[in-house]
Parts: structure tokens; sequence; C-alpha cells
């Protein structure tokens, strides 16, 4: 039988080879890390702690008042050594609390109840405290998403395992070696948010986790594993719930809406952590790969580790850089900067070598509507494009930028190299301006 | 022959029918324009800037015929043409405009600001501000991509080697449609008639400014303390000239040590 997908999409080289056999490891002690105050969606964290305060690994070091927010905690026990401005991976500055490790690893844990009394309520209290967001990228605040209206109850829960990116192997491992903690974080789900049924959507390609996944859940009436072709972005809320249960999300809504909740492999075990061990989230998995960097790896980072550790760590740039990615290749940020620390929305890291990082400059579209075919959200990229460059706005509004989900699969297809994604997101912050006013 | 005599005929009647039909037309459902509208119109400019908030010169004729718009409406025109407007519908000019420049508040350019990254995107000031502000290292600098200069109806910028726009002093009308496109707020208008000009926008702190550019205002307030008039403050890292106060002695040009507080070159 042929994997679910959905229509449109692209396939993707995964080039996950390099990492792909390789267990998460551990870093050893940086000589500082720089924990940004804002690393989830909704307003930034205030800072609760001083410089030249002793902090705990685990102690909250920020948090705000608002429902969509997500405290701030510290990753290592030693001394404050600043509360200032510090580069961040977007390219901008964010207030930061900058920690000298002091090697000891003093560590304080969340209070947590005894695993049978466990309610809805506690457990998102839990997830708030723990400071969970999502870890793919999104990082949209957890408990938000596990407190659905009442008018609006969720009945399908999916955990998202396609990992579609090329090169990032970090979920595939976390899936091998915490297979348990996964499982037990979809039943927490599950509990919460009052769902029937569970289900797990994996690439095709992670045979081995989607085996194993099957083996321990065979027994589980209400836990299905759900094999998804490799095809890029297999891998985005929308597209995982067409395959899997071949709903539709509303062009304007989320997941919710048809009572679905799609929670990240990464996200799902940092929840059992939070629940079972009180563990706030001060560490992720992330893959430090490409063709760019000695000796690629799956590292355990505490957050925020800055990046040139990293790299060191994986033995250093092979050859000349040429551009390093945060993220994924399709989707990342590029960095100018190794200053910049690891946040909970990091992924990977993906350095490409300089041969790889040229960049032809775009031609006229040839219209061969390639972007149109690969488009998973039905649009018409080339149409949207060209109502940018000529400056109308409101033409590529109608035409439905906003619906964009900037895979990026138009630009990568496309013959002459035009940089849709730009344009289109030049588009979209215009519009998300004005629509703000 | 008889055959070209009937066909020639044949549409001279349907001519002269049709004619006749539209004369009638023309009479009778002929549309009321203000004469003064047109009147109007040939005085305006016509380049149809829209700095007025009008959709192009037309739109704004029928407003100042209608009493909408006031008669200084065209922001391009200057004094001149609000002087000819307002004769045309016997009015008197209600407030005088002094003529104004737009300017260029940035000496950096390629060559003398530092950069982080090398840009790769889409060659448009507006396009390089969305990643991460820009390839410079000021953050408040020009890009010189040259948005302005496209978005001029006047033809008056133009980069220079240095990728700084440079305003045509002759040609710029004041319109202001180059700061409105500038996505670093750079371009302000300045009167004609004080010209003495901060070439810097940068609120970074001295000691980062010295670092990144040569040709930056690093708050020394050398300008400050030789104003008589106090009209240069430096505020905020920078300073700032007030045109209400300045009488264009000069005396802070020379002071200026980074070489970015400059008489504007008017061209003779």
């Amino acid at each position: 039988m042929r994997p679910r997908t959905f229509e449109g999409g692209i396939y993707l080289l995964g080039r996950k080879e390099a990492t792909q056999n390789k267990p998460i490891e551990d870093i050893p002690l940086p000589p500082e890390v720089v924990i940004p105050l804002h690393q989830h969606v909704g307003p930034p964290c205030d800072p609760l702690v001083q410089k030249g305060d002793r902090v705990l690994a685990g102690q909250k070091i920020g948090d705000t008042d608002t429902f969509i927010s997500a405290p701030i905690h510290a990753s290592f026990s030693g001394e404050v050594k600043a509360i200032e401005p510090h580069p961040y991976f977007t390219g901008t500055e964010v207030l930061s609390v900058v920690v000298v490790p002091d090697g000891v690893q003093e560590e304080v844990r969340l209070e947590v109840p005894d695993q049978d009394k466990l309610t809805p309520d506690r457990v998102r209290s839990i997830v708030r405290e723990a400071g969970i967001v999502g870890l793919s990228g999104t990082v949209f605040p957890t408990h938000v998403k596990l407190s659905p209206p009442k008018e609006r109850p969720i009945d399908s829960v999916i955990i998202n395992g396609c990992e579609c990116e090329p090169y990032l192997t970090g979920d595939y491992r976390s899936m091998l070696e915490s297979t348990e903690s996964l499982i037990v974080g979809l039943k927490i789900i599950l509990m919460t948010v009052g769902a029937k049924k569970g289900y797990f959507g994996i690439g095709v390609d992670k045979a081995e986790a989607i085996k194993r996944i099957e083996d321990l859940t065979a027994r589980e009436q209400n836990i299905e594993v759900v094999p998804l072709d490799t095809k890029y972005p297999q891998g985005s809320e929308r597209h995982l719930i067409k395959a899997i249960l071949g709903r539709e999300v509303p062009r304007d809504g989320v997941p919710m809406d048809i009572g679905v909740l799609v929670q990240n492999v990464a996200t799902t075990i940092a929840i059992t952590q939070a629940v079972r061990e009180g563990k706030p989230l001060m560490e992720r998995v992330l893959t430090v790969t490409g063709p760019g960097i000695k000796n690629p790896k799956n590292l355990k980072v505490k957050i925020g580790t800055l990046v040139k550790y990293l790299i060191e760590r994986c033995g250093g740039f092979e050859g000349e850089p040429g551009k390093i990615i945060f993220g994924g290749v399709m989707r990342g940020e590029a960095q100018f900067s190794l200053d910049v620390p690891v946040v909970k929305g990091s992924q990977g890291i993906v350095v490409l070598p300089k041969e790889m990082a040229e960049i032809s400059s775009p031609r006229p579209c040839v219209r061969c509507g390639r972007c149109v075919k690969v488009c998973p959200m039905s649009l018409i990229p080339t149409f949207i494009v060209t109502y940018v460059m000529e400056d109308k706005i409101d033409e590529a509004n109608a035409a439905g930028v906003l619906e964009c989900i900037e895979c990026g699969a138009c630009g990568l297809i496309c013959p002459t190299e035009i940089p849709f994604i730009q344009y289109i997101r030049f588009a979209k912050n215009i519009l998300l301006k004005e629509r703000k006013t | 022959m008889w055959i070209i005599l009937k066909a020639a005929l044949s549409m001279a009647g349907l001519g002269l029918g049709l004619g006749i039909i539209l004369g009638i037309a023309h009479k009778k459902f002929a549309v009321e324009v203000d004469p003064n509208v047109e009147k109007i119109l040939n005085v305006l400019p016509g380049a149809n800037c829209g700095a007025c908030g009008y959709a192009g010169c037309e739109g704004a004729a029928e407003a100042i015929a209608k009493g909408e718009a006031p008669v200084e409406a065209c922001v391009a025109g200057g004094h001149e043409i609000a002087e000819q407007v307002a004769h045309i519908l016997g009015k008197d000019v209600q407030r005088k405009r002094k003529p104004t420049v737009s300017l260029v508040h940035c000496k950096g350019g390629k060559s003398k600001v530092s950069h982080r990254y090398r840009y790769d995107g889409i060659p448009s000031c507006s396009m390089a501000q969305q990643v991460a502000s820009g390839p410079l290292m000021c953050t408040y600098g020009c890009l010189g991509f040259g948005d302005c200069v496209r978005a001029c109806p006047f033809g008056a910028l133009s980069l220079d080697g240095n990728s700084i726009p440079q305003v045509d002093v002759d040609k710029c009308t004041g319109c202001g449609l180059c700061a409105k496109t500038c996505p670093k707020d750079i371009i302000s208008l300045v009167p004609k008639d004080v010209p003495v000009i901060v070439f810097c926008n940068s609120k970074d702190k001295p000691r980062i400014k010295r670092n990144i550019c040569t040709v930056s205002c690093i708050g020394c307030k050398a300008c400050e303390k030789v104003c008589e008039v106090d009209a240069v403050v430096v505020q905020n890292n920078l300073a700032v000239v007030n045109y209400e106060k300045c009488n264009g002695c000069g005396k802070c040009v020379g002071k200026c040590p980074r070489d970015c507080l400059n008489f504007l070159e008017l061209k003779a």
C-alpha cells in the first residue's frame, strides 16, 4: 500500500545519512550561556533575577502574566553575569540573561503530584510552569494548545514525527532513544484534552522508528502509527491532518477548529519529563550537520549555549562555510554571527560550504507552472509574486498570499530562481501590519 | 462604377445619419464640467505624483475646484503654483509654504560603513530591511538600493558611486514621496533657505558609531557649543538642527570633526 500523503509538495533528498545512526550526545560545560527572555510566541518575559545573583539549574528566571507566553528557566547553576540585549538568531537583539556556570549543576525541579492523581488542569499548569513551547520551531506555548475551549472539543491527537526537512535527524533519534517517554507523553496529552484517539504520523524513511513505536503500542487500542510519504512539507500541521484524518483545516482556522491537536515529538517528550519528573524545559536535542561540518552530530544542548561551542564540538568547519543556517535548509534563518544562542525553537544548525551557498540572480518567469504544481496550499505563487513585484499588495492578498505557509517549495523548483519567499514575506508583513492598525 | 458609387453613397448616408444622432446626444446628454477644473489642471505640474493625497493631478484639480482641498493642496508645486491656482478661483493663498527639499541624512554608503553579512536577495531597500534590518553594521544607515530613486516622479534623485542618493535641488519639489518610501526613515524635508544639514541618523552609542562608520555623528557637542542661537542640540547621541531657530551662519559646519554637519550644496 502506498503511504498516505497530501496533494502538491516536493520530493527532496533526505541527506540524513550523516547523523541518522549517531546516538544523541551530551556536550561539556560551556564557559557561559546566554538565555534570551523571548523564546516563544507572545510578549517577552520580564527578568526575575538580577546581575550577581546565583541561579540554580531549572530556576525560573523570566516570566509574564500573559496567557499566551511561557516562562524561561536557567539551564545551568551559576552566577548571573549580565542582563543585556544580545544577538538573537533572527538578526535582532533580545534582552538576555548571561549565566556563567559554576560546574556544580545544582538543580531545582517543579513539584509534581503522584501520577494517578493527575488532572487535566494540573497537567496544564505543570506544562506552563515548565515553559514548554512547540519545539519544532513554531514556539507556540504548549499549555495554550492543551486548553481547548469547551465548544470546540478535541477528538484526535497527532504526534508529528515527519521531520521532513533535509539533514535534520534530532526527532528521529529521540523517537528511537526515548520511545517510552514519547508514548507516555501522548497518553498524558490524550488525558488532558479528553481525546479518544492518538496517532503517530511518521515518514516511511524512518522505518526503524515506525517499527519500534508499533511494537510498543501494539496493545493500545486508541493509538495508531500511520506511515507517511517522505514528501516536503509533510510535517506541516495542515498537511499532516489531511494525510492522516482526511480533514481539511479551514483557510483562516487552526487545527483546533476541526477537533485536532498536533504536537511535535520533542515537545511530547518534554511534556513527559515535566509531568513525570518535574523537569522544566532547559535543554533540547538538535542536529549540527551539513557538508560544511567536519563531524556532524546529534547533540543534547542546554538552552542558551552559543553556536560557536557546538561547531567546535563537532570538529569545526569543513572548508570555508558559505551559509550557517539555524533550523532546516528549507525554512531556517541564515546567520552572520556565531555568537547566537540555541533557543527552545532551534531544531538544528546546518552549515553549507561556499559552493553550495551561491545564489544566481533571478531571471524572468517562463510560466512553466511548476510552482503551481508543487504549492501544498494550492496557491498560484507566480501570480502572487508578480503582484508583489508590481507593488500591488491588495491583489496579492486577493490571490491568497496570507495563506502561504512559506515552505519554500516554489522557490526551490523554480527554473528561473525567482526568490518567491522574500517577495511573499514582504507582502505578508505589510498586510499583517495593516491588519493590526 | 455604379457599385463604387452605391457604396460611397451608402457610407456617406450612414455617416451623416449617425453624425446627426451623435450631435443630438452630445447636446442632450452633455456632462457639465466645471471649467475651473481644466484651468487648474493646466497649471498643476502634471506629474501625477500623488503627494497631495488625491489620485493624480486631475483628482486634485477636481477637489480644489469643489473647495474640498485648499488652493495650496499641490505639495510638489509649491508657493508659485498655489498662487496661480488661487488666481483662477479668485481666492487668496492662506499660508505660505516654505520651499523644501528632500535630503538623505546619511553619508555612509557601501564604502564607509562596515557590513555584517553579504546580502544576496532582491535589490530593494524595503526587501533588505526585512533581513535583520539590512546588511550594514549601522541599522540606521542608508541601504543604498535606491527605492527612493525609483519613487521620485521628478527624477531628482540619483545614486552616487558610494550608493548614497543625491538630490538635484533644482528638480526636487519637496513632495516627500521619497521620504515615505524609505524603510529607514532617513529622508526628511528641510527648508531650502537654511541649508545646514546633519548627515547622520544613527541613535547608537558614540563608541559603536565610531567603530562602524567613518562619517557618523559621535555626539561630541562641538556644534552645540559653537551655535549662538541654540539651534543645534545633541539628542539621543545625535545632533539635530532646529530649523525654526537656525540662521544659517554656518559656524557649526567648520567645527564638526566627523564631516557629517554640512551645508546643503545648492547648485547655482
